[in-house]
């Protein structure tokens, strides 16, 4: 994994490169096209994109009806303000009336660093998760987020797909499927099951990595859907290592964590813990640091999976 | 008034009174407020096929005071795009007229409405894929969007204010029924907003008044040639309109009518 890059760089080409193919592909943004890099797009397509200002919810009420007129509609600001800001309108407008627009927020999570708390969304994909219509998106990688983005835009429907700052290393590749509900297990392993999304996917291969050197075999699900979950590779996990892990950049409350447990609940007997934020938002920083500070590193992956197989029965 | 006009606004106004005795609750002050402005564009502007209601060349209209549903409802079921006996359905279980309109699942509805501010937003959004099938060789349409007054203190609605000018579109009319009532007092009791016609103007729009019970002086503000940019049309109504005991009456935003009161609404109507 010497490639790093970031998954909105990889979002904003990957507009580009839609836009060539699809003339019925709109794009808008909030303001902030140079950092959620729908600039990309706009570049090459000024008359298909749309700059509505520092008004987040009127551009994703807007959205709607612009899908509602037969198109399909990318809209983009970071996820604070638009999971956040503009919840309701995208609750009301967008997955009320199911319109075909694609929300892609960028800045998510601690790893867009120096901004700090008020920037950093920990809830994002919770708020998003429990609305119904919405599929949520949450690449592991660059590679990934190409895939992503072709993926919604050719399903018909809102999905939100988050999108991070920070370059992080590309583990998937050119072969790795991409198929929306359908997790991918980048490495088979028979005593514990890390499922992760985002960045935290490059962190659980290093994490089974250091497991292998002491003699424990560890799954690594990229969970890149969290919406609708993969619940039959949920459940292979649980029957098939025994433990589970879930390693997400994200609150452990309302995320994928959560996501997994609901699936655990129902009959499903095994160890699990949640790697992610401790309930708590986050603050200036290094990116480094601030994984480091919210245990969002694989030392932490490893440590609870160490703590899930010593629990098995 | 002309003689037919007044009679299919009372026809209208009775169809209104009778859905919402039926299911026991919805708005009747604001439902009755706004039937000349609907009439005016089902009647005199707007472009539909009522046998292809997503027809793509249709002109939209965006119900943004959507708790006024059931005078759109009453229109679109005159004008045909379902049975009229499906109104006695209104807000019932399984039923397409849901209490604020679905157009998923009511006919002849552009934009699920009834969360206040995000009309203007969705008819702006409406009006930029107008212009956008116009360039691209197809018919500009038109939009309009009927807007509540005490929803003008929803910030959104400056927000697409805004970007409605920037964007210059002249294919975009905001009705504005201004009755002057909220659910909790008068506009300026609740949240004075001072000259709303001022306010339009100052962000690029063009604002005509008019007597908002006046089908022809609506129709006619609606028709007049473009500006070059967004309208607004100020309607000055009365909320109630047309039932003596529920005009001008704060009380009767959302109340349901017992059946003496109904009896005695539709004596007057009746007339």
């Amino acid at each position: 994994m010497a490639e790093k890059k970031s998954t909105r760089i990889a979002y904003g080409e990957a507009l580009a490169k839609l836009g060539a193919v699809d003339d019925k592909v709109l794009v808008c943004d909030a303001d902030l096209a140079h950092a959620t890099m729908t600039a990309f797009f706009a570049d090459q397509y000024p008359d298909r994109f749309y700059n509505f200002g520092i008004a987040e919810g009127n551009m994703m009420t807007s959205s709607a009806a612009l899908a509602q007129s037969g198109y399909t509609v990318f809209a983009s600001t970071f996820a604070v303000f638009g999971a956040g800001r503009a919840f309701e309108q995208i609750r009301n407008a967008i997955c009320y009336s199911k319109a075909n627009v694609k929300i892609g927020c960028s800045h998510a999570g601690p790893s867009c660093g120096e901004d700090g708390g008020s920037h950093q969304a920990v809830e994002d994909i919770g708020l998003m998760r429990g609305l119904p219509n919405m599929t949520v998106l949450v690449p592991a990688d660059a590679a990934e987020m190409e895939k992503a983005v072709f993926a919604a835009a050719k399903f018909q429907g809102p999905v939100y797909i988050r999108t991070g700052r920070l370059p992080t290393d590309i583990c998937t590749d050119e072969s790795t499927p991409f198929e929306i509900g359908k997790a991918n297990v980048l490495r088979d392993g028979k005593d514990v099951a890390i499922i992760a999304c985002g960045i935290m996917v490059p962190q659980a291969i290093i994490a089974a990595d250091k497991l292998a050197e002491k003699g424990i075999s560890a799954r690594v699900i990229d969970m890149h859907t969290i919406k609708p979950l993969d619940v039959e590779a949920v459940k292979a996990a649980a029957k098939e290592c025994g433990a589970v892990v879930t390693a997400e950049e994200h609150s452990i409350i309302n995320g994928l964590g959560s996501a997994v447990a609901e699936v655990l609940a129902d009959g499903m007997n095994a160890p699990f813990e949640r790697v992610g934020i401790m309930d708590r938002f986050g603050q200036s920083g290094k990116p480094q640091k601030l994984f480091e500070a919210y245990g969002l590193t694989d030392k932490e992956i490893v440590e609870a999976s160490e703590r899930v197989i010593a629990r098995k029965a | 008034m002309d003689q037919n006009l007044e009679q299919k606004a009372r026809k209208i106004r009775l169809d209104v009174l009778k859905m919402l005795y039926e299911c026991q609750s919805g708005h009747p002050g604001g439902s009755l407020s706004c039937v000349e402005i609907l009439q005016a564009l089902y009647e005199n502007v707007m472009q539909y096929d009522a046998k292809n209601p997503k027809w793509q060349d249709r002109d939209r209209l965006v119900m943004s005071k959507g708790h006024a549903c059931p005078t759109l409802y009453a229109f679109l079921a005159d004008k045909g795009f379902f049975p009229r006996e499906e109104l006695w359905n209104l807000r019932q279980y399984g039923s397409f007229l849901q209490g604020h309109p679905d157009m998923n699942k009511c006919p002849g509805v552009d934009a699920s409405t009834g969360s206040l501010g995000q009309g203007t937003s969705w008819a702006l959004g409406y009006a930029l894929a107008g212009k956008r099938q116009g360039k691209d060789g197809g018919r500009e349409f038109k939009v309009y969007c009927i807007t509540g007054d005490g929803e003008s203190q929803e910030g959104m609605v400056w927000e697409s204010a805004m970007a409605a000018a920037h964007y210059q579109l002249d294919n975009l009319t905001i009705l504005f029924d201004h009755n002057g009532l909220q659910i909790d007092g008068t506009n300026d009791q609740v949240l004075a907003r001072g000259d709303i016609c001022k306010k339009y103007e100052a962000f690029g729009w063009e604002v005509i008044v008019v007597d908002g019970h006046d089908v022809n002086a609506i129709t006619e503000a609606l028709k007049k040639p473009s500006a070059g940019k967004p309208r607004f049309i100020c309607c000055n109504t009365v909320k109630g309109k047309g039932v003596s005991f529920m005009e001008n009456q704060v009380g009767w935003h959302g109340k349901p009518m017992n059946q003496e009161q109904y009896e005695a609404a539709c004596r007057e109507l009746e007339v």
